[in-house]
C-alpha cells in the first residue's frame, strides 16, 4: 500500500495500482471512454487526465500508476476545462444524431457528454463517412465511431483474429478492417464481441426487425419464433429488471403480444442437437475402438487397418462463429467438426417439416424467427443448403401424392426438381438487444408482463437443453446422454460438472462405462486458437472439444446487451445452471417432445431423415480465401 | 521620414524564426511510416503560406493543387483528379515566376512519380497503404530493434547488469555498440521535437562500462543439430551467438588469425579498444562455441564440405577486399590500401610513418581511421583528398572533426589524378584536379573538373580509401548465387543454392560493405530463421522486469554529447578517444528519454517486442 492524496484527501491505496483504479478503490470517479480494464488502456481518448503536483503536463489516469506520496487533484480548474474541452473535440468528428442511433441512452459518450452539461459545440462540426455493405451482419459507421481503438484490442487481444486496424495516418487515423481488406474479404468469424465493447453506436448489427414486422404483419404468414437459452439470462438486462423477474415465461408473454403465432423454445432443438451430436461422438468411438480391436496400433488420428480414419477430437458445431473461425483459420481440420446442425438450424428445420406438418400447412407458410445471443447466426441462417426443412417437407408430400395416385419413380424425381426456390429453414435472425429494441417499439412495459408458458410440442426444453448457453454446457448436456446411450442408467445430473465455469480453457477426464474420455471445453476464439495449437503440436489430446467463440459461451454473446465495461457472461450462466437445477427435466433423452419427434418423424438419431434435416456439409460454402 | 531605417526584427518575427526551427526539429523526426499524399498536401499548404501572391500559378494555383490532394485524401477523387494534379503542377512548374511557386509544384510533381500507387490507392479503394508497424522510433530505426527505451530507463534507475542484459536479448555487443555504433536509433528520436534526441550510444556504454561483469543467459537443452557460421565478424558472431542460447553447436571459421572481422581487423583501437573487443568476444564464446582460425572457407574445405558435416551453414564473409583507384601510379611502393594496412594493424603489426607525408584518398569513414591512425603511427603530415565538398563527406562529421582536430589537412574538391613515382618507384607525389562542385544528382552534388591547373601533392605514402569489396567468386562456384558481387540472400537470410539446402548468408557479403549494427540484426535474422529450419521454435526472452514509467521527463534540457580526450595527447597514442559519460551526465541523459514504448501510440500497439 502506498500514500497518495487525491483532491486533498489522504487515502492508503494498492500500490502499482493505476491512478484510475486507486481513487475508484476509494470512491472517487474519474470518467473514462476509451478505457476497458485489461484490454484497452492506452490512454487515447484523454478524458481520464487528472492533475499530478510536480509534473507539468496533465496526466492519463488510466494507464499510469501511483507512487508514494503522489498528490492527485480529479477535478482540478485545469483538469475540469480539459476533459470537457476534449469530450467536445471528440463530439465535433462525432456523428451526434443520437435520436437515430441504437445506442442512444447506453452510449458512454452521450453519458459524459451529459454529465459534464455539454449543451453547445464550440467547433465546427466534420463528420467522416465511409462506404460499408450494409448487408453484411455486422455494420461499422465511421461516422460514430471515436478511435477509441477497443474493437481493435478486443479481436487481437481476446479473439486472436485480428480484423480491425487502425487505419490511415494523421488526421485522417481511423480504425478499418486490417489490412487493408474490405469485411467481406475478412476471415472475421462475426463473434460481435467489437460490438458488444464499442463504447458508443459506431459497430452494431444488422437490423432486421423490419423484416420481422412485416411477417407478423403479413396474414399469410404463420409466425413461428425460437427462443435461444441464452437470451433468458439477459434479455430483461436494459428494462432495469432483476433477472429473478426477467424470467423466459416474460419473453414469451411480450412474444405473444407482439403477435407471434407459435413461440417455442431453442432448448428443444438443444436437446435435439444432443441426441444427434452426442450419437455422432459415440459412433465415431466405436468404429475407432473397432479399428483397434481390428490389430492396429496406429494412433488415434492416423488411418486405421481399413483406411478408416477417426481422427479425434470431435469438435461440437452448435456455435457459427467457430464454425467460421475453424473454417477459414484451420481449413484442414473441417472434417473433425461435428455434422450435426446447431440447436438454431435444427430447429427451423424442423419447423418447416415436422411442425409444418403437425399444422398442415405448406412450409412456405410458416416464416421462423430466432432470438439469438449471436451476430454469427444471423450469417449462419443464410447459409446455402440450411433449407432442408421445406425441401423434404415437399419431397414428403410429394411422395405422398405419388404413392396416392401411384406414381413413378422419375415422376417423383421431375416433381422435386420443378420445386421452387429453396426456402430457409430460419428466415431472420434477430439479436437479444433488437427484440429487446422490439419490445419498446410495441410499448410494451416489460415489468408489466405476465408469465406465459410456450407453445406445444417444441416449447418443450430439458435443463440439458438450458445451459447450452454457457460454456460447458453443451459439453456437460451431451456427457449427461452419452452416459444413458452407452450404459442404459442416467448419471448423476451433476457428474459432469467439473467442465462449468468461466475459464476459458478446462480439461476433464471421465469414465464412460469403461472408456476414458478426455474432453475440453474452450471459450474465447484467443484460448481456441491456443488448444487448437497445442493439438495440433501434439501437446495435449482429446476425444471431445466443446468450442464457443465468445468468452463465457452464448451468455456473453455478441448479440447480447451491453453494459460498458462490464463482462456479464458468469453472471447470466449462473442464471441457466440455476435453471438446470430447477427444471425436473435434466436429460435431453428424457425430452417427451424430442422423443415423440423421433417417434412420429425422424425415426432415430443418425437415422436417414434425421441425417437430412439435421446434419450439414461443412464444406458446402466457403469462407473468404478458404480453398 | 528617415532617409534610411535600421531593421530590426518584431516580436512576431524572431518568434516565427523560433517556430522555423521547432519546424526543422520536427521534420527531422519525423516518425515512419506517415501517408505520403497527406504530408505532400501538408507540405503544400506550407509553401502555399509563404506565396508573395503576385502571380496567379502559386497565388491560385497551389491553392488548388491541395484541394485536390484533399478529394483524393478524402476519397472523393478519381483518376482524372491525379491526371489534373499533374496538369496543374506542370502548369505551375513552368509558368510560375519564382522558386516559391515552381519549387512548390515540383514537390507535388516529385510526388507523383514517388508514390503515384498512393494515390490511386486512395482514389480506386479509398484507403491508405500506410501502416505503422513500429512505433517507438529509436527501436524501428534499429536494425537489431534493441529495446532502446528499456535499457534507457534501466540505466536511470542505476540497474546498469539489467541494462546489458536487455540489450543482449537482440545484440549479443553491447560493448562494441558502445563504442562504435552509428547509432541510426538517435535519428529520428522524438525527443528532438523538445531539444534534442537523447544521446543513446553514450547511454550504451555507460551501462556497460558500469555494470561489471554480466553473466550470459543459460543455453537451452542441447538439440544435437550443428552449424557452421564462416567468418567471425559481428554478424557470425551474433548468429554464433543466439544458435548456442537455441542449444544448437555452433563452429566459426575464420580466416584471420584472430575474430572480430572489421572491428578488429577495420577499426582503430583509439575508437574501439582490443580489450574491449577481446572480452566481448571470449564472453560469447564463453558460452561454448567451437572456434577454427585460419581456415579459409572456399577450396578445402568447400561449403559443400561443410554442409555435409553441419545442419546448416551461415555465410558473414564481409567485405574485405580492396578496390583499386585505377589511376596512373597506382602501382608505386607507397601505395597502400587500407584494407591491407588496417589489417595489420589489427594483428599488431604496426608500420612506422614517422616523418612521412601521406595523402589519404577518400571521404568515408574507413578514411578518417586510416588518416587518424597515420596521424598515431608518426606521420609529419596527413592530408585527405576528397573529389566533393567535406560537407559530403560519408564519414561521421564526428569522425571528421576528430581527424582535422588531431592535425590532418582536409583537401576538399580535389580528385586523383595520377600518382607520380621517382626513380625507385616510389611514390613522389599524388596529382590532384581541383574540381568544382555541381548539380545534384541522387540527393548529392556531383563533382566536375575545374578550369584551375592540377596540384602537385608531393608526398611519400598514399593510402586509398575508396570502400571494400566482397570475394564471393569461390563461394559462386560452388553454386551460391551472387548478384552485381554480392551473394543474393532473401530478407531472411535464406540463400537459394543449386544442390545445396540449409545456407544462409548476411551481412556486408550481401548488403555491400553497412554498418556494425547491420551484420548483427543480419546475425539475429539467421539465427531465427536457421532454428526455424531446423525444426525448433526456441524463442529469445530476457527476464528483466523494467521501471515503472515516470511522468517528470519532459522538461526542457539539451543533450550532453560525448567528450573526447584533447586531440594534442590523443594524437600520440592508440588508446581510446571518447571519454565516456559521467554518473551525473548519465543520470540526466537517461532521463530525457520520453519513453515512446509507454508514451503514444506505443501503450496501444508495438511498444514492447518481448521476445523473437
Amino acid at each position: 500500500m502506498v500514500n497518495v492524496t487525491i483532491n486533498g484527501k489522504q487515502y492508503k491505496v494498492e500500490d502499482s495500482s493505476t491512478i484510475l483504479d486507486a481513487a475508484a478503490s476509494v470512491g472517487i470517479y474519474i470518467p473514462t471512454l476509451c478505457y476497458l480494464k485489461d484490454i484497452n488502456n492506452i490512454g487515447a481518448c484523454r478524458v481520464c487526465m487528472v492533475e499530478v503536483e510536480g509534473c507539468a503536463k496533465l496526466v492519463a489516469a488510466c494507464n499510469n500508476k501511483v507512487w508514494d506520496g503522489m498528490v492527485i487533484h480529479t477535478n482540478s480548474p485545469r483538469v475540469r476545462e480539459s476533459r470537457k474541452n476534449t469530450v467536445e473535440l471528440i463530439l465535433s468528428q462525432h456523428d451526434g444524431e443520437c435520436s437515430t442511433c441504437v445506442r442512444s441512452g447506453n452510449c458512454k459518450l452521450q453519458t459524459i457528454a451529459n454529465d459534464l452539461g455539454i449543451v453547445d459545440l464550440p467547433f465546427r462540426k466534420k463528420v467522416a463517412k465511409a462506404e460499408w455493405p450494409m448487408k453484411f451482419p455486422l455494420i461499422r459507421d465511421e461516422g460514430k465511431c471515436i478511435k477509441c481503438m477497443r474493437c481493435v484490442q478486443i479481436c487481437d487481444k481476446v479473439q486472436g483474429l485480428n480484423i480491425w486496424d487502425v487505419s490511415g495516418t494523421g488526421s485522417r487515423t481511423t480504425v478499418d478492417v486490417s489490412r487493408n481488406r474490405m469485411i467481406k474479404e475478412s476471415d472475421c468469424a462475426l463473434c460481435g464481441q467489437c460490438i458488444t465493447h464499442c463504447p458508443v453506436g459506431a459497430l452494431r448489427e444488422r437490423d432486421d426487425i423490419d423484416k420481422v414486422l412485416d411477417a407478423l404483419a403479413d396474414p399469410e404468414k404463420i409466425t413461428v419464433v425460437q427462443v435461444a437459452p441464452a437470451v433468458r439470462a439477459a434479455w430483461g438486462e436494459p428494462f432495469g429488471l432483476s433477472r429473478e423477474f426477467a424470467t423466459v415465461k416474460r419473453l414469451v408473454a411480450a412474444l405473444r403480444q407482439m403477435g407471434f403465432d407459435y413461440i417455442f423454445d431453442t432448448n428443444f432443438s438443444a436437446d435435439l442437437t444432443i441426441m444427434e451430436e452426442g450419437s455422432e461422438f459415440l459412433e465415431k468411438l466405436k468404429r475407432s475402438a473397432a479399428a483397434d480391436s481390428e490389430g492396429t496400433d496406429a494412433p488415434s488420428g492416423e488411418a486405421g487397418a481399413q483406411g478408416v480414419s477417426e481422427k479425434f477430437p470431435l469438435f461440437t458445431s452448435c456455435c457459427p462463429g467457430w464454425v467460421r473461425f475453424l473454417k477459414s483459420q484451420y481449413p484442414d481440420m473441417v472434417d473433425q467438426l461435428s455434422t450435426a446442425k446447431s440447436p438454431q438450424q435444427m430447429f427451423g428445420a424442423v419447423a418447416k417439416s415436422y411442425y409444418a406438418q403437425l399444422l398442415g400447412v405448406d412450409p412456405s407458410k410458416i416464416y421462423c424467427v430466432s432470438i439469438m445471443p449471436c451476430l454469427a447466426k444471423k450469417h449462419e441462417c443464410a447459409i446455402p443448403g440450411m433449407d432442408d426443412g421445406a425441401r423434404i417437407s415437399r419431397e414428403d408430400s410429394e411422395k405422398a401424392l405419388l404413392a396416392q395416385s401411384g406414381g413413378s419413380k422419375e415422376e417423383l424425381g421431375r416433381l422435386a426438381q420443378s420445386g421452387q426456390a429453396p426456402i430457409p429453414d430460419v428466415d431472420v435472425v434477430l439479436t437479444t438487444r433488437e427484440v429487446d429494441r422490439l419490445i419498446r417499439a410495441e410499448q410494451i412495459r416489460p415489468a408489466l408482463l405476465p408469465e406465459e408458458e410456450f407453445d406445444m410440442p417444441l416449447g418443450v426444453g430439458s435443463g440439458a437443453g438450458v445451459i447450452f448457453g454457457a460454456t460447458g454446457g453443451v459439453m456437460e448436456a451431451a456427457l449427461r446422454s452419452a452416459y444413458y446411450l452407452v450404459t442404459g442408467r442416467n448419471p448423476d445430473p451433476d457428474a459432469f460438472k467439473k467442465v462449468r465455469g468461466n475459464k476459458g480453457w478446462k480439461e476433464a477426464e471421465f469414465n464412460l462405462a469403461g472408456t476414458q474420455l478426455k474432453v475440453a471445453v474452450v471459450s474465447g476464439l484467443g484460448n481456441t486458437r491456443k488448444l487448437i495449437e497445442a493439438l495440433r503440436r501434439g501437446e495435449v489430446s482429446y476425444h471431445f472439444v466443446e468450442v464457443m467463440a465468445c468468452p463465457g459461451g452464448c451468455a456473453g454473446g455478441g448479440g447480447q446487451p451491453i453494459r460498458d465495461g462490464e463482462e456479464l457472461a458468469a453472471e447470466r450462466g449462473e442464471v441457466l445452471y440455476a435453471l438446470d437445477k430447477g427444471n425436473q427435466l435434466r436429460y435431453s433423452h428424457e425430452n417427451p417432445a424430442v422423443k415423440q419427434c423421433y417417434q412420429d418423424y425422424l425415426g432415430a438419431p443418425l437415422a436417414h431423415k434425421a441425417h437430412e434435416l439435421l446434419h450439414t456439409d461443412h464444406h458446402a460454402w466457403k469462407m473468404p480465401g478458404e480453398e | 521620414m528617415s532617409r534610411l531605417s535600421i531593421i530590426t526584427s518584431n516580436k512576431a518575427q524572431t518568434t516565427v524564426e523560433s517556430l522555423y526551427k521547432d519546424l526543422e526539429r520536427r521534420i527531422s523526426a519525423s516518425p515512419p511510416g506517415l501517408c505520403p499524399v497527406d504530408l505532400a498536401s501538408s507540405f503544400l499548404k506550407l509553401c502555399h503560406s509563404q506565396s508573395c501572391g503576385k502571380c496567379v500559378p502559386c497565388r491560385i494555383g497551389l491553392g488548388q493543387l491541395q484541394d485536390l490532394l484533399e478529394m483524393v485524401l478524402d476519397g472523393e477523387g478519381t483518376l482524372e483528379t491525379i491526371d489534373l494534379i499533374e496538369k496543374t503542377a506542370k502548369n505551375i512548374f513552368y509558368s510560375a515566376d519564382c522558386a516559391i511557386g515552381y519549387e512548390a509544384a515540383n514537390m507535388v510533381l516529385k510526388g507523383l512519380r514517388g508514390f503515384r500507387d498512393d494515390f490511386e490507392e486512395h482514389v480506386l479503394r479509398h484507403r491508405c497503404k500506410c501502416e505503422l508497424y513500429q512505433p517507438v522510433p529509436c527501436v524501428s530505426q534499429c536494425p537489431a530493434g534493441v529495446d532502446i527505451p528499456g535499457y534507457v530507463a534501466l540505466v536511470a534507475e542505476g540497474r546498469y547488469g539489467d541494462a546489458v542484459r536487455l540489450i543482449r536479448k537482440d545484440n549479443p555487443l553491447p560493448a562494441v555498440c558502445g563504442l562504435i555504433c552509428e547509432h541510426p536509433c538517435e535519428v529520428r528520436c522524438r525527443r528532438t521535437l523538445i531539444d534534442d534526441p537523447v544521446n543513446i550510444r553514450g547511454l550504451k556504454r555507460f551501462a556497460v562500462d558500469h555494470a561489471g561483469d554480466v553473466p550470459l543467459p543459460v543455453p537451452a537443452a542441447p538439440t544435437g543439430k550443428n552449424v557452421a557460421v564462416i567468418g567471425g565478424g559481428p554478424g557470425g558472431l551474433s548468429a554464433a551467438y543466439y544458435l548456442t542460447l537455441m542449444g544448437h553447436q555452433v563452429t566459426i571459421f575464420e580466416q584471420r588469425k584472430k575474430l572480430g572481422g572489421m572491428l578488429r581487423y577495420g577499426i582503430p583501437n583509439y575508437r574501439l579498444p582490443r580489450e574491449e573487443l577481446d572480452r566481448e568476444i571470449e564472453q560469447i564464446l564463453s558460452l561454448g562455441i567451437t572456434v577454427q582460425t585460419g581456415v579459409t572457407v572456399g577450396e578445402s574445405p568447400s561449403i559443400v564440405d561443410l554442409r555435409k558435416e553441419y545442419d546448416a551453414v551461415y555465410i558473414a564473409i564481409g567485405a574485405h577486399t580492396d578496390r583499386k583507384i585505377g589511376i596512373e601510379g597506382e602501382d608505386a611502393k607507397g601505395v597502400i590500401s587500407t584494407v591491407e594496412l588496417l589489417r595489420g594493424i589489427g594483428d599488431g603489426e604496426m608500420p612506422d610513418f614517422t616523418g612521412k607525408s601521406i595523402v589519404v584518398i577518400g571521404g568515408g569513414n574507413v578514411a578518417m581511421d586510416v588518416a587518424r591512425s597515420a596521424v598515431r603511427l608518426g606521420a609529419e603530415r596527413v592530408r585527405i583528398a576528397y573529389r566533393r565538398r567535406s560537407v559530403d563527406m560519408t564519414a561521421m562529421p564526428e569522425e571528421v572533426e576528430g581527424a582535422v582536430e588531431e592535425g590532418c589537412e582536409l583537401l576538399d574538391l580535389h580528385a586523383p589524378l595520377r600518382i607520380e613515382k621517382d626513380a625507385e618507384g616510389k611514390v613522389a607525389a599524388l596529382w590532384v584536379q581541383p574540381q568544382i562542385i555541381g548539380p545534384m544528382k541522387n540527393g548529392r552534388p556531383t563533382p566536375e573538373n575545374s578550369s584551375e591547373e592540377e596540384v602537385r601533392l608531393a608526398c611519400d605514402i598514399v593510402l586509398v580509401a575508396i570502400g571494400q569489396g566482397i570475394d564471393s567468386r569461390l563461394f559462386e562456384k560452388q553454386g551460391i548465387p551472387v548478384k552485381r558481387g554480392v551473394i543474393d540472400a532473401l530478407n531472411w537470410s535464406g540463400v537459394n543454392a543449386k544442390d545445396i539446402t540449409g545456407v544462409f548468408a548476411g551481412g556486408d557479403c550481401v548488403t555491400g560493405p553497412a554498418t556494425v549494427i547491420r551484420a548483427i540484426a543480419a546475425g539475429k535474422v539467421a539465427a531465427a530463421n536457421i532454428d526455424e529450419f531446423l525444426g525448433y521454435q526456441h524463442l529469445i526472452s530476457v527476464d528483466v522486469e523494467l521501471p515503472q514509467v515516470r511522468l517528470d521527463d519532459r522538461k526542457n534540457c539539451a543533450r550532453i554529447n560525448m567528450k573526447e580526450r584533447q586531440a594534442a595527447d590523443r594524437a600520440k597514442d592508440f588508446e581510446l578517444v571518447e571519454c565516456g559519460m559521467t554518473c551525473e551526465e548519465a543520470n540526466q541523459e537517461a532521463r530525457r528519454c520520453l519513453r515512446c514504448d509507454h508514451f503514444g501510440y506505443g501503450s496501444f500497439k508495438g511498444g514492447r517486442i518481448e521476445q523473437w
